[in-house]
Formats: C-alpha cells, structure tokens, sequence
C-alpha cells in the first residue's frame, strides 16, 4: 500500500469550497428545477444524470443519489472537489440563463460522495470471471475508470505504475486547496474494492517492462500513462537550484515537505491551469511576493478565469507580454531575466529587465509520452498523443488508450469518461462482440 | 433486495407505484413509457362517453420559494375515443404483462356499466376502478362525486360493477364527504373488491386580480376544480387512516393524494396502503421520479429490516387513536441548541404572538434567545419555523406523573401533572 505522510507541505491548506451540511445541501438541491434532457448533464464528459442525482438529495435518498453519480462516474468523489465545474456542468445550469446564482452541482456532489464514503455503502460486485485479462500502464483516473469497468465486467486486471503512489496526477497534481493527496488515494482504495485489481508499482513501461511484453502478457492493452516532465526555457542557468518545473514541485510538495524559507519571491512561468495553480499554491505555503510571468495577454491565458481571478484576490501579480531570457545567480537564483513583448509577442528592443526570484516555477507545458510506444505498428501519434477513435481504440488491435496521453491533457473527468468507454470497448473486443 | 410486488385486491404490479387515473395515464404510449422508467402498475384515464373539453384546464399555488404544491384541474374524463383507448390496453398488457393495468371507468346506466365492464375484460384489464370521485365537470352530470357521496348509489352501482366483472374491482372514493367511513363501507357492501382513495378535493385554486375572474379561467369565466398535490397529502393520509382502523372495514387500499417521492409512499405504505398511485408529481415532473421513489423504498425497507412490501403494510395504523387515549402527562419542553442557533429569533416572535410567551430575547449577550421551560407547554411551533435542522429539539420531560388520559381522569382513577402555560 502506498500511503501519503503526514508531512506533506500540502496539509496547512484549507478547502477553497466548504463542504455542504445536510440543510445547505438540502436547501440548494431543492432550488434545482429537475431539468429534462438538462444542459449540466451534456456539459458532463461523464454524464452523470445532474438533476437526478440532486433530487435524490432532496428527498434524502443520499445511498442512491450517490449511486447515480458513481453509475456515471467512479471517480465522482473526487471530480466533486477538483473538476472545474464553471466551466462544465455549473457553468451551463439554466439559472445563469436567468440571472441567477447557478446551483452548486459540484459541491452537492461532494456532499453525497463524501457520505457514501463514510457509510461505506457498496454499491458494485465484480462481474463472474471471463478468463481474459487486461494490462493497464499508468494507476491515474483514466486507468482507474477503465480497471473498475473491467472488472465490473468480470476482466482480470494489472496496473502497472511507474510511482510508488497510486492515483496519478490526482494525488500527485492537483491543488490541495481542492483535494489532498490522503483523499484521492483514499478514492483509489475505494474503487479497488471491488477487488481483482492488482497494481503492481515501480514498474515503468520503456525501462522494466517493454510493450512486447506487456502486450504478451495480456488479452488487451489500456494506455493511461497521462503526460511527461515539465517542460524547460533551455536557457542558460536553468540548472541552478531553486529552479524546478512546476509539475515537479507540486509533487514534492503535496507528497512530502519543503522549505520556503528563503524565498520570499518567487515566479511561475507560464498562462495556463497549471501556472495558475502554482501561484496560489504558493502564496498558501507562505511566499510573500508571487508572481505570474505570461508572455501572451491576461486575456489570452488559457488558465480559467474563475481560478485566475482567485489567485489575484489573494495578491499574485502579474508580468504580462514578458518573455524570460536567462536567469540571475550563483549557484542559486536570484532572478529571472525577462524582455518585454509587444501584442504579436515580438521582443521590444531596450526593455530587457530582471525580476527578484529565489524560486522559479516552469508551467510551460509538460512533454507527452507517445515515443514510450516505439514505432509500434498500428499505433499513430499526434503531437506525441496516442491517437484514438470514437470507443477509445487505437488503430492496433487491443491497445486501447485515454486520459492525457491520447487527449494531450485535459481534467480528471476526461480521463474517467474515456477510461470506461475504452473499457466498453475492451470488453467488445475480447469477448467477440 | 426486499421484495417490492404489491397485491392490490388480487391486483399484482412488480411494485406498489401506479400512475393514477389522469392525463400520465391517457393513453398507451405514455404508460409504456412509465413503465420503462419503472412504474409498476397504470390506471388508465377514466373511460366513458368521451367528452370535450375546456382551455384553459389547470391551476396551481405557488407558494414562496415552491411551485405547484397544490395544484387544481377543472378537466373530464378521456377525450380520446373509446375504441382507441381499449385497443391500447390491450397493447399495454401485451408487451407489459407483468405490469398492472386497470381501467378506471365512470358511466351512468346500468347497461353503459356492463357494457364498459365487458369491453376492459377484453382488453385484459388487471382491474376495474369505478370512478366515483371526480368533483367537477362530470358530477353536474350525475357522476364521480355525484355518487360517491351517496352510499346508497355508491353500493348500488358497486353491485352492477361485482355482478358483470371477472376482475377485482376497486371503487376511487371522493374526499368531498364529512366522514369517509360510511362511503368505504358502502363500497364493500356494494362487493368492491378494495378501495383507491384520495380523488381530488372540490376547490378554487385562486382568482386572477386583475381581471377579477376565478382560475383557471376559460375566457371570461371558470368553475370550481378538483384539488390534488402536495398539498392535498394530510387529508389523504386521514381518511386513508381512518379507514384502515376502521374494524368494519376490511378492504384492501389504493392511498391517492400528494405522493410527490418515496417518503410520502412509504407513509402511505405504512397507514394501510398496499399500492400508491400519483397524478400531480408526474405531471409537474416527470414519469421518471419513479426511479428514487423504488429506490428510496428498497434503502428504507432495507434499514427496518422489511423484506416485503406486505411486512410494512399498515404498521403506523395502531399509533392514531383518539384523542382521549393521549398521554396528558407526556410533557415536552422546548431546547435551543446555542451553537447551531443563527440569531433570527423567528421562534420568539411565533412563541409570543401564536404561543405561549415563553421564548426570550438573550441577557447574556449572545444571540441565542431563551426558553423559560417552566412555561413551555411543548406546542412544536418554535421547532416548525426555526430554519436550522435540529437547532431545536422537543425533549422529553420526566415530571413523576404516570401516563394518564382524558378519560382516566374523568373516570378519577388518575392523577394529572400541573397545567402550564395556562394563567
Ligand atoms: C498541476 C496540475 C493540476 C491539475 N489540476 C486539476 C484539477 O484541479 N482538476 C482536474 O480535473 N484536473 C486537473 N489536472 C489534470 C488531471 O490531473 C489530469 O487530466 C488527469 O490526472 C489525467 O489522468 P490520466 O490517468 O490520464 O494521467 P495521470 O493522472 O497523469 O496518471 C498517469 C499515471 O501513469 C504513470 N506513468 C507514467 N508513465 C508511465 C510508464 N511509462 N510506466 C508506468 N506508469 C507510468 C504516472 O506515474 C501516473 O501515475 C491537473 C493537472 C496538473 C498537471
Ligand atoms: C388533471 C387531472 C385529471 C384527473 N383526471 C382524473 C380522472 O380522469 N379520473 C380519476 O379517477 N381521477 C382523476 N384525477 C385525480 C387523480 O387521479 C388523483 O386522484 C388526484 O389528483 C390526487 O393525486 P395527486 O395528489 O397525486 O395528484 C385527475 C387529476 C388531475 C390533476
Ligand atoms: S403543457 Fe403542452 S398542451 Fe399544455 S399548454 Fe403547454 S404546450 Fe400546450
């Protein structure tokens, strides 16, 4: 069992969203009008049935309506927590249509997930045992979702992960201020209660174990490796302590502890959900001066506004049209050298200048993991994702993929919905269908 | 899993939920549709000499922050023809076998019955229910309500119905009499086989002030309609009580009015119902609420240990009794717990102006308002406006007095606790 410490720097954050108690829950799931053919469910890349799952709420029927979720969605407990929900099923409730407070789908979610969990109720049995077995690499949403369909299905199955700690980028990525890594590794421990999971852990495909192999080994083959390293500037003094891709110092830092105590400036690199993250990270584990260095406008950052928004309320700033070059110190950083950009993100000749930094974060996109795959017959890359069809399949026979490593990188609920369309799919494949 | 079927007077559906006779049930498509979602049984629209109807048709109360918890409709019976109807119950039973069909019927002569009663046979209805509730429309006409509140037509045309049917025979009971019982006892002596009750409660459902014209108004006029809905759900759970306490009353009963999810049901269940049917809820949302409603059902069986419906058929019947064998020495005060209270003080204006004076503004500083106990009678009302779930607890008080009631004392056998609240 790979458990979390109790040291991790992650556990001083507080949850951005109180949970909901049994009145609040109850009284906002009564404001949902039940919408027929309802848009929060089509916003859903899980589809979980939204209006039903509330009503069940109202009528204190928690058991189901915790069952409706997780009929869609087995990874709704943490989905409930981390899922933008502003920009999915939130964000297209008719009351914005009215001008009105839209309900709070996500944290009603939370609200009977969370009780679910504290009963303990079960809800699935796996499925009578087919004989085929399936080799999944990767123990993240994506392989999870596909692994408990699997085997609700009655498919034997064998996680292979490269971590020691299960739950991908969920435990190892995710802000604490929406869910700590203790609860997503508690989720996993969840779904692999159905039993016939076996994850076996510190096996990485393309060091301990080749695809051949692997291929051998199993009737049908699940990619869920999601995403790569961070991604460098590739300029000079980028080795220099201090200095970390961003992805990378989430991970350390929601696994274990770290020490900020020198740094009371720190910058992250970077306009999207990742850099955003990272900043209000930051200025919770105590840096007093944080800042965000885009190149591109405020406008242009693919970061969610609604999260953006956030971090500069809690006093991130921000250098916009701003292009690091190089960085400043001596064995440790100091600062980071910047020039300034014009609107079509053209270096404006004069401004080069340099920002106070102890700490630089890079978020500037994480590599993608296709090459893994070899020349693999078959199997086609785009941009280093695995390229697959409709049902999750790749154009060779029995090597399914999804999650990050075949969408390029999107939310957890992505990699559940294409988890277990792929295991759908598994299925058809290995019993003939 | 507990076992859901239900038996209804001989009528078995997979499940105790019907759609009620009303426009969910109007025609073929509709209740496959139900019971794809999971209804267990249909009574179909009333059949009998089609009739026209009106525009607009219904009305409904919107009160504070909910929609349509009381809903009012002034429509007839089917105005669909009937051939069409027969030739779909007989579908419905085709492909739906299992599922309870019943054909809710409401004719004049004794012929038009036998004739309407023969034509269900063939369609191979489960079930007859003899509409004998409707109050609007059809009761000008001599039917529905007309003759439910006549026993004596009631047991009359109940006897037509047993003489020319093969199939039980429920008779639907109107709500618009004083007493329920003699209407029940009607039915069974008239032969019927069990009961449905609750149809709709004669009633205007508002006035449009403006145009000074009741609603639902039809052009420059309107009638009284029939009542149903949430709202409608206490005098429905009454007279389903009081029949089933009723020693003389033997029928088996189809509880009717203000089901809107699986606890109202469940009370239903527990007050003698063996089957629930339900109009206004599907009509406001849906046939698909069915799904929390049986599932709700199972969970709830599940935690009491019932394994069949029939195990929990009419537990709670025991507990209404009359007034004069209550407890006068159960005393009750109420409690405020101060870390849940918010400080609106909505129980100290309901104490002082609709109670006893016995709730008080805060002298320690706080917000947390006090109850002088010694004066608490344990009326409940600070409990029903507080908006806090469990702020407000009824506890129980151990006063030394031994349960006495009204007629213990009258008979001088008891002693009474002080009165209180009562200067
Ligand atoms: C900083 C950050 C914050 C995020 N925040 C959110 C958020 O708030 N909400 C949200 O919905 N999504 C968020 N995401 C995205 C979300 O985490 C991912 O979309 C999701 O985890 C993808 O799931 P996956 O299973 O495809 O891949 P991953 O979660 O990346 O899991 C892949 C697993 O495969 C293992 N692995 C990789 N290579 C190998 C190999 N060769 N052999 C064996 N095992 C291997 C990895 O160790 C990992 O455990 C965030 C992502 C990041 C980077
Ligand atoms: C629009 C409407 C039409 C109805 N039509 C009939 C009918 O044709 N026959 C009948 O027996 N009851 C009829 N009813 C009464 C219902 O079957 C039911 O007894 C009543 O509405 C109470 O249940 P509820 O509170 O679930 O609506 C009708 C009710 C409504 C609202
Ligand atoms: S509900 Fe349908 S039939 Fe009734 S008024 Fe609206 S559109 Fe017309």
């Amino acid at each position: 069992m790979s458990q979390v410490s109790d040291e991790r720097a992650e556990v001083v954050f507080e949850d951005f969203k109180a949970p909901y108690d049994k009145s609040h829950a109850v009284a906002e799931a009564n404001r949902c009008l039940y919408c027929e053919d309802a848009p929060c469910v089509k916003a859903c890349p899980t589809a979980i049935n939204i209006p039903e799952f509330i009503r069940k709420i109202a009528t204190d029927n928690v058991r189901g309506s915790a069952k409706t979720i997780f009929d869609s969605n087995i990874l709704g407990m943490s989905c409930a927590r981390v899922c933008p929900v502003e920009v999915l099923c939130v964000g297209d409730c008719v009351y914005n249509n009215m001008n009105q407070p839209p309900i709070q789908i996500g944290k009603l979610q939370r609200y009977s997930t969370d009780r679910a969990y504290e009963a303990g109720w079960e809800y699935y049995q796996a499925g009578e045992d087919t004989g085929k077995s399936v080799g999944l690499i990767g123990a993240g949403p994506a392989s999870l979702a596909a692994a408990h369909e699997l085997r609700r299905l009655g498919h034997a199955c064998t996680i292979y992960e490269k971590r020691a700690v299960k739950g991908g980028l969920n435990t190892t990525g995710v802000a604490p201020y929406k869910m700590k890594a203790d609860r997503s590794v508690a989720e996993v421990e969840w779904v692999l209660s159905i039993g016939g999971i076996d994850i076996q852990h510190g096996v990485e495909l393309g060091a301990d174990m080749s695809f051949t192999d692997l291929e051998a080994k199993h009737d049908a083959v699940f990619l869920g490796m999601g995403l790569g390293e961070d991604r460098f500037l590739k300029a000079d003094g980028e080795d220099m302590d201090g200095v970390h891709g961003a992805v990378a110092f989430i991970e350390e830092f929601k696994l274990g502890a770290v020490s900020l105590d020198s740094v009371s400036s720190a910058i992250v690199v970077g306009g999207g959900n990742t850099a955003v993250d990272a900043v209000r990270e930051l200025v919770g584990l105590g840096v007093s001066n944080v800042t965000l260095v885009y190149r591109g406008q405020e406008a242009g950052m693919s970061g969610y506004i609604h999260e953006w928004s956030a971090a500069k309320i809690e006093g991130v700033r921000s250098c916009f049209q701003t292009q690091p070059v190089g960085y400043v110190g001596n064995g440790s950083v100091t600062g980071l050298k910047c020039i300034s950009l014009d609107e079509s993100k053209q270096p404006i000749d004069g401004t080069e200048h340099t920002l106070d930094a102890q700490l630089v974060l890079l978020a500037i996109g994480q590599g993608k993991l296709g090459h893994l795959l070899g020349e693999l017959d078959g199997v086609e890359l785009t941009n280093g994702c695995v390229v697959v069809d409709d049902h999750g399949a790749t154009g060779r026979r029995g090597v399914y993929a999804g999650g990050d490593c075949a969408n390029g990188g999107k939310e957890v609920v992505n990699g559940a919905a294409e988890g277990k369309r792929a295991a759908t799919a598994m299925h058809k494949y290995m019993m003939g269908e | 899993m507990p076992d859901l079927t239900s038996n209804t007077a001989g009528i078995v559906s997979p499940n105790p939920f019907w759609l009620a006779s009303a426009p969910p049930a109007n025609s073929g498509d509709q209740i496959m549709r139900a019971f794809d979602h999971g209804w267990g049984g249909a009574v179909w629209k009333t059949l009998g000499t089609p009739i026209q109807n009106v525009s607009s048709r219904f009305g409904a109360i919107n009160h504070q922050n909910s929609r349509g918890i009381g809903f009012n409709n002034i429509e007839l019976i089917t105005d669909r023809p009937l051939e069409v109807n027969f030739k779909e119950i007989y579908e419905v039973k085709k492909r739906y076998p299992k599922h309870a069909v019943i054909a809710s019927l409401m004719v004049e002569t004794r012929e038009e019955w036998k004739e309407m009663i023969q034509r269900s046979i063939d369609a191979g209805a489960d079930g007859l229910e003899l509409n004998f509730g409707c109050p609007h429309g059809m009761c000008e006409r001599g039917m529905g309500s007309a003759v439910g509140q006549e026993p004596t037509v009631n047991e009359r045309i109940t006897s037509w119905a047993k003489e020319f049917s093969t199939i039980p025979v429920l008779v639907k009971l109107t709500p618009n009499v004083a007493d329920i019982i003699p209407h029940g006892l009607a039915a069974q002596r008239g032969g019927a086989d069990g009961v449905s009750l609750i149809n709709t409660i004669k009633s205007i459902i508002g006035v449009d002030i403006d145009r000074m014209v009741v609603n639902p108004r039809v052009g420059t006029l309107s009638t009284n309609g029939g009542y149903c809905g949430a709202a409608v759900r206490p005098i429905a759970l009454h007279m389903v009580a009081a029949l089933s306490r009723a020693a003389e009353f033997k029928l088996p009963i189809s509880g009717i009015g203000g089901v809107t999810n699986w606890r109202d049901a469940v009370e239903f269940v527990l007050l003698g119902s063996t089957s629930v049917q339900v109009c206004t809820e599907v009509m406001l949302r849906g046939y698909r609420i069915v799904e929390d409603m049986i599932e709700g059902l199972e969970n709830y069986m599940v935690d009491k240990g019932f394994e069949r419906l029939d195990d929990m058929v009419g537990k709670a019947v025991s507990s209404y009794s009359e007034w004069g064998n209550l407890d006068l020495n159960y005393e009750t005060v109420a409690k405020i717990d101060a870390d849940s209270c918010i400080g609106c003080n909505k129980c100290m204006v309901a104490c002082h102006d609709g109670a006893h004076q016995c709730i008080f503004p805060p002298t320690d500083g706080s917000h947390v308002p006090v109850v002088d106990e010694d004066e608490c009678v344990g009326c409940n009302l600070c409990k029903i406006v507080c908006p806090v779930e469990d702020c407000i607890t009824m506890t129980e008080v151990e006063n030394g007095y031994t349960f006495a009631t009204w007629n213990d004392h009258i008979a001088g056998t008891k002693q009474l606790r002080p009165k209180k609240g009562a200067h």
